[in-house]
């Protein structure tokens, strides 16, 4: 039992004096189950007071373009780990996977799920994350490959930047690859 | 438990300074966590405030700052604004509501 006295100055630290910390994302893919880990930990980041980047490459691009960020699908083909809701032991068959209307209903019972748990939609999950003051990059060389440009990407995406530019703005920063 | 003296009043806290009894809060201990941590509460910190002990009360567990944006209707911009850097944890230590345990 801590005395009326000690306790006095139980604060809680905060550590705002000294975070220097930065984190780097490189979201490379497009997939709905692919794109949730760097969005998860960067809305993460920036709620701890960290500078925080994501770097939106290849088909990581869809998440930040308005036509299809709100249209990310999910497949289990190729993925062995895919059991049916609710702790089940069995795998889904590969092969139901490629059958036509399964990638849809897949997407469908995904976006349940993940509503379920209160966490937004990708469209709305981006805007939070710029809201929260997070730096949304695209890549130069995606979006010369798929003939984008900056008035297919939301607003909130600061700008087309080059790999040696991210290299540069990432110096010193943790940089995790999705 | 610590117990600690917060504007006159003896309450309990855990081992971090949160307070740990959601009924031993008042508005002259809210403002004086605020001013341990360097925040002055206007208006709008209230409204988060309040908001924060309604939902914990209805609820049961304490608000992500989605959900404080959207039901509570305090912009997530706004909310970074109020309570600089770590927002889901200075508004709950403020409000005397236990640290937001969810991921997003």
């Amino acid at each position: 039992m801590t005395t009326a006295q000690d306790a006095q100055s139980l604060v809680p630290d905060f550590g705002d004096e000294d975070n220097d910390r930065k984190i780097c994302f490189i979201a490379s893919k497009g997939t709905l189950d692919m794109v949730y880990p760097s969005l998860v930990m960067a809305n993460a980041a920036l709620g701890e007071g960290i500078e925080t980047h994501i770097f939106f490459t290849f088909w990581g691009m869809d998440i930040i373009t308005k036509k299809h960020m709100d249209d990310l699908q999910f497949t289990w083909l190729g993925n062995t780990a895919m059991h049916p809701p609710g702790g089940s032991k069995i795998h889904m068959p590969q092969g139901l996977a490629g059958l036509p209307g399964m990638t849809g209903l897949a997407t469908k019972m995904m976006k349940k799920q993940i509503a379920e748990l209160d966490v937004p939609e990708v469209p709305e999950f981006v805007q939070m994350i710029a809201d929260a003051g997070g730096h949304l990059w695209a890549c130069k060389m995606s979006v010369d490959m798929m003939g984008l440009t900056k008035e297919d990407m939301i607003d909130e995406v600061e700008d087309i930047i080059s790999a040696t530019d991210f290299i540069e703005l990432s110096e010193g920063g943790q940089v995790i690859f999705t | 438990m610590p117990v600690a003296t917060i504007a006159g009043a003896e309450v309990q806290v855990d081992e971090e300074g949160f307070m740990t009894e959601y009924d031993e809060w008042n508005e002259d201990i809210a403002a004086a966590l605020a001013a341990n941590i360097g925040i002055e509460l206007g208006e709008s910190h209230w409204q988060v405030i309040k908001f924060l002990r309604e939902d914990y009360k209805e609820q049961g567990e304490t608000p992500m700052l989605r959900r404080v944006s959207n039901v509570g209707g305090i912009p997530t911009k706004q909310l970074f604004q109020l309570f600089p850097k770590k927002p889901a944890k200075k508004m709950s230590y403020i409000a005397g509501v236990p640290k937001p345990q969810g991921c997003v």
